[in-house]
């Protein structure tokens, strides 16, 4: 393995990051808004939601991909690996996200949604100003957990032809008969990036409970 | 689509022999990672720095790996070492290792939640070590553990998809073959999500009904 090899994995980890990044992104406001469908208790599309939710939680990010890698051109759905990868992430963060966001939004106290019903806050305003910020901070650490949870699975958009850390560390792999020093690379590239997150959740909920503890 | 589907239905020895191995698969690892996690939870909790230092080392490099890499690592990279394991062997071993962790920190947590008065009164009881840990730790430590312990069994039969690479014939190898010999994507990979959701939705119930013993017991 040479220094073309570890730049190789690097730019692999360049589209490791971002794809997360647009998963992350995307997943986000898609998860609070199906939260917000069954926590409006929507006729039928809160059904759906929940379905949805269920089913995509069981899946196997592999088996997604797959489905769409190869399912949706048949129907006339031109699909790239990249698109594939990003769909797929976003289908499956966003079923995730949903639980914690719809968690967050079962626990918010009733009664200060109807004091700002009472000032004669409009639906929008309520839920801008009085709901969101607050299940922000309860969401947080759980979203932060599910962002870690999104990196470990990014290695399998390698199966569908994504050239990520993971692709670019096999391929140097076979190429030198030599598969072990590659995937330590990948290791070493992998593990900062998800232990920062997880540093981050736990310094996040020690803050909180700390705000609590003063409150 | 109905014709596609009727392909479906004709390989399903393939498909349920798939389905069975991710089944035991996931439930050999899953009992495993559980024993071994009791070996790490205590590990983590020594007052000794040397080894709750390891324990912690161990843990949290499992939490920071992606699952995919320690299946590529175990099949592809230790022959390199000179240990070399069949697709099986690794599988089975590169999910419970990893999964072990996972469990080591959820019993920690679960243990580190109980209250002491019950283990106290235990102590001054006279139990010995291990008759204290099987009557009064473990019984109510599985009970409040158990919902965390089966989103970590979910897991591991998701993270046996991954299995597919190292030609595992688990369900997803099996989707793959039906639809690389007959060019059937959507029908193949669906009944393959559909058998998923069909074994997490019985792992829920398990976990569910393990709830409502805790809760007549409280």
């Amino acid at each position: 393995m040479n220094g073309g090899d570890i730049a190789a994995i690097f730019q692999g980890a360049i589209v490791t990051v971002a794809l997360s990044l647009v998963g992350i992104v995307i997943g986000l406001p898609i998860g609070l808004g199906l939260a917000l469908i069954r926590w409006a208790n929507v006729p039928i599309a809160a059904r759906i939601v929940a379905l949805y939710v269920s089913v995509l939680r069981a899946t196997p990010l592999v088996t997604l991909l797959l489905l769409l890698f190869f399912a949706l051109p048949n129907i006339g759905v031109p699909m790239t690996p990249i698109s594939a990868a990003i769909l797929g992430l976003v289908m499956n963060t966003s079923a995730f996200n949903c639980e914690v966001w719809r968690s967050a939004l079962m626990n918010f106290p009733r009664d200060q949604y109807e004091a700002a019903q009472s000032v004669g806050m409009r639906a929008g305003q309520r839920f801008r100003r009085i709901v969101l910020p607050q299940i922000v901070r309860v969401s947080l650490p759980g979203l932060v957990n599910e962002m870690s949870l999104l990196i470990k699975v990014t290695p399998v958009l390698a199966v569908v032809g994504v050239v990520d850390i993971t692709r670019a560390a096999v391929r140097i792999g076979a190429q030198t008969y030599e598969p072990l020093p590659p995937f330590l690379v990948a290791v070493a590239l992998y593990a900062p990036i998800v232990f920062a997150l997880v540093s981050l959740q736990r310094w996040i909920e020690r803050r909180q409970l700390a705000a609590e503890a003063l409150a | 689509m109905i014709r596609d589907f009727g392909i479906v239905w004709s390989e399903r020895g393939l498909l349920l022999n798939g389905l069975a191995n991710t089944a035991i698969l996931s439930t050999l690892s899953a009992v495993a990672a559980l024993l071994l996690g009791f070996m790490v939870t205590p590990a983590l909790m020594s007052k000794r720095p040397g080894i709750s230092g390891a324990a912690r080392v161990f843990v949290d490099g499992m939490r920071c790996v992606p699952f995919l890499l320690f299946a590529y690592i175990v099949y592809y990279g230790l022959p390199s070492l000179g240990l070399r394991f069949d697709n099986w062997t690794s599988g089975l071993a590169a999910l419970t290792i990893y999964n072990a962790a996972y469990m080591g920190e959820i019993l920690r947590g679960a243990w580190a939640a109980q209250p002491r008065e019950p283990i106290e009164a235990g102590v001054a009881f006279g139990f010995s070590d291990f008759r204290l840990f099987r009557r009064i730790i473990l019984p109510p430590l599985l009970l409040s553990a158990g919902p965390v312990i089966g989103n970590q069994m979910i897991q591991i039969i998701k993270d046996s998809a991954f299995l597919t690479i190292i030609a595992l014939p688990e369900l997803t190898h099996a989707a793959s073959s039906i639809q690389s010999r007959h060019y059937i994507p959507f029908a193949a990979f669906i009944t393959a999500v559909f058998l998923y959701w069909a074994l997490c939705l019985v792992i829920e119930a398990g976990v569910s009904s393990i709830g409502r013993v805790a809760e007549a017991r409280r």
